[in-house]
């Protein structure tokens, strides 16, 4: 079954590390438009990399994950996000609740504790991407920092979907993909969440005036209706 | 097979004609319309899986046995029940202002839907699916928990979504481990995912992916039971959406999270050496008691008091199963129906009462015997059911969950006992100033639609009184099979 040339799994590899580098990235990036850039980036890679490993290990059903991640996550959903930023007029966001370079060593953190946890599995995949699963991991990690950390609406969303290309690699590099039923409920599911979301933000918008969920923790405080 | 495929195209046939004509006068007459449909179509399933056994359906994808049957039946009750109190509880809060008729259209939509995705993830054989349609029953309840629009229901749902949507992001990361496993015994494709075939391997599943793959999963969807400290989200998306929607998470969704759990506890308590699924639910199980207890009696919403009494309560059914063996599955299973059925009931009638009085704010509350009886009658005896007292159902199950904690966990008796005497006093003292004392509230401007509270209270009475034999055995069959 692993009939892989050096040069597709050198590929592999180096894409994982994009993607690595790409999860800092978005960790340090505080400008919207840019964040939303990054993240099709890291969807483009994704596919890329999805599309070595359907070639390389003669999966098929792979070549129909990069199609789906390429429409989906590198051009539908950063085209609604697009359209969300531009109609809701948020280009800047100031500082997170923890400032960049102190966000950046817990990152780093989170990426050793994250291949320690692989570590095991990696040892028992049969895949020939099985050392990138510490990769996976550590993305997944970081977006969950970055959604921990940033204070407005649409970069916690952005961590969301981030962390959803985690679990896509994460699914790829471990088994090459899940069965193609999941994988379509999954995107459905993102999709859908996106739409939702949407809609969201205009009630958020429409009550606060703005996306900064600091106004959140105010709510508490005042006398209930 | 045809039973399975009703339940499911029902609430999605009903979801798209009330998402056309959903803000028409009859439209919460078409939702209580589709529930009783989905309700009769599920006990025709039932019916036939007494009849004829577990059935396995459609390419194997769907999959009915005693432990799933009995949720089925009771998510599709409960549905039918809140979708009649929705009539009349949503036409005061029409009048009040509270709601315009484009919002009523998305919420009778929304929640068709929503029954949809929970139908499909108790239906499902398929664990992949199984987290899509949580993930789906997440996304469409978001919209219904902000339906008032107002600052604090905005938040919940934020709150919501966020977390549940990092829970169920760690979910997705079991499954995939899961898949991991049992991809190298089964092969690639749909079927190494397939509870059942997962069951027959699952001896021979890798027992460190699988015991990794179980933490995730534990903590992904007990995101969604509300086990603390995971259960931040629950009492906020309790507090601030509709009623109905409060009953439906509490009553249903709570219940589906926990099925997720439990089924995956089987597979690993088949391939691990040792209590390693047990221990972790007991321990989660056990800690969500005793903090949600304490936490009861800083309480001052009537709603969010008893969202934290369903995150004490999925404590007292984790425990349960997690210590296992008949007798305690058998409570768990039991609890989860009472509770299920209580904590709906209880939730219809704090909405009503928090319409009388215009507060959900527990010490404005008074007097809702003087002003309506039938209010005033529904919130007492469903508090004394919730609190387990005897003869209610809740007595039953949370005696037999007691006593074989004493034998088989002795330790964890003493907490579970202080925790479930804090949270009876916590309740009690809160609930009988509201029912009793001096009020010069108005009526309200439709009739209370306290008929489902009603009959849930009679079917936990009875169930503590006397349970019906095939239910029993159900229960029976469900036990052997968690194991």
């Amino acid at each position: 079954m692993i009939s892989t040339t050096p040069v597709g799994f050198q590929l592999i590899n180096l894409f994982a590390a994009i993607l690595l580098l790409l999860a800092f990235a978005m960790l340090a990036q505080r400008r919207v438009v840019s964040l939303i850039d990054l993240f099709v980036a890291q969807g483009f890679v994704l596919a890329l990399s999805t599309a070595v490993v359907a070639y390389t290990t003669n999966q098929p059903h792979l070549y129909q994950s990069t199609a789906l991640t390429l429409v989906l996550k590198v051009a539908l959903l950063p085209w609604i996000l697009h359209r969300l930023v531009r109609k809701l007029d948020v280009r800047w966001e100031f500082e997170g609740l923890i400032n960049i370079p102190t966000t950046m060593l817990i990152g780093i953190v989170l990426v050793v504790f994250s291949f320690n946890l692989a570590l095991p599995i990696s040892q028992l995949a049969s895949t020939v991407t099985r050392s990138t699963l510490g990769i996976a991991l550590a993305s997944i990690m970081l977006s969950f920092l970055m959604m921990i950390t940033r204070r407005k609406a649409i970069p916690q969303v952005i961590g969301f979907l981030s962390m959803e290309n985690g679990l896509f690699f994460a699914a790829t590099s471990a088994t090459y993909g899940m069965p193609m039923v999941v994988e379509l409920g999954v995107a459905l599911d993102v999709l859908v969440g996106m739409l939702i979301l949407g809609v969201f933000f205009f009630q958020i918008r429409e009550q606060f005036d703005s996306l900064d969920l600091a106004h959140f923790e105010n709510v508490r405080d005042q006398p209930p209706r | 097979m045809i039973e399975i495929v009703l339940v499911l195209a029902v609430p999605v046939v009903g979801a798209t004609t009330l998402g056309a004509l959903g803000d028409r006068p009859y439209a919460a007459t078409i939702n209580a319309a589709t529930g009783l449909c989905t309700l009769l179509a599920a006990i025709a399933l039932t019916a036939h899986v007494v009849a004829h056994g577990p059935l396995l359906a459609l390419g194997d994808q769907f999959l009915v046995d005693p432990f799933n049957v009995f949720l089925v039946a009771l998510t599709a009750l409960v549905g039918f029940t809140t979708a009649v109190f929705s009539r009349g509880y949503m036409t005061i809060e029409e009048q009040r202002g509270r709601v315009t008729l484009g919002r009523l259209r998305l919420y009778h939509a929304m929640f068709q839907l929503f029954m949809f995705t929970m139908l499909l993830a108790l239906l499902t054989n398929n664990v992949g699916i199984l987290w899509v349609a949580m993930e789906a029953a997440t996304l469409t309840t978001v919209l219904l928990v902000s339906l008032y629009r107002t600052p604090a229901s905005l938040e919940a749902a934020w709150k919501y979504f966020i977390l549940c949507g990092v829970g169920i992001a760690q979910a997705l990361f079991g499954t995939i481990l899961l898949y991991f496993a049992a991809e190298k015994v089964l092969g690639a494709g749909g079927g190494a995912l397939l509870w059942t075939k997962l069951q027959s391997v699952r001896a021979g599943l890798e027992p460190t992916v699988l015991s990794l793959a179980f933490v995730f999963l534990l903590v992904g969807y007990g995101t969604k039971v509300g086990l603390v400290p995971l259960h931040n989200w629950l009492p906020d998306a309790h507090a601030e959406g509709p009623s109905p929607v409060s009953a439906v998470l509490s009553g249903l969704l709570l219940n589906v999270a926990l099925y997720a759990v439990v089924r995956c506890k089987i597979l690993v308590d088949g391939a691990l050496p040792g209590a390693f699924a047990q221990n972790l639910l007991i321990g989660f199980g056990l800690l969500s008691v005793v903090v949600a207890a304490f936490l009861l009696l800083r309480q001052k919403d009537i709603k969010r008091l008893f969202a934290y009494s369903s995150i004490e309560h999925m404590g007292i059914v984790t425990f349960a199963f997690g210590i296992g063996g008949p007798i305690a599955n058998f409570a768990g299973l039991l609890h989860m129906t009472v509770h299920s059925l209580t904590k709906s009931a209880i939730f219809f009638t704090a909405g009503h009462a928090a319409q009388k009085t215009g507060t959900h704010i527990m010490d404005d509350i008074r007097g809702l015997i003087t002003i309506s009886p039938i209010v005033g009658w529904g919130l007492a005896l469903g508090a004394l059911a919730i609190l387990g007292m005897p003869p209610f159902g809740v007595f039953a199950s949370e005696f037999l969950v007691l006593t074989t904690a004493m034998r088989e966990q002795p330790w964890a008796t003493p907490f579970l006992l202080a925790a479930l005497g804090v949270g009876f006093a916590a309740i009690f003292s809160k609930v009988q100033p509201m029912i009793f004392g001096e009020t010069t509230d108005a009526r309200l401007p439709a009739r209370p639609a306290m008929l489902p509270v009603f009959i849930h209270l009679a079917l936990v009475l009875m169930l503590g009184l006397w349970i019906p034999p095939f239910l029993a055995d159900w229960y029976r069959a469900a036990a052997r099979l968690i194991g």
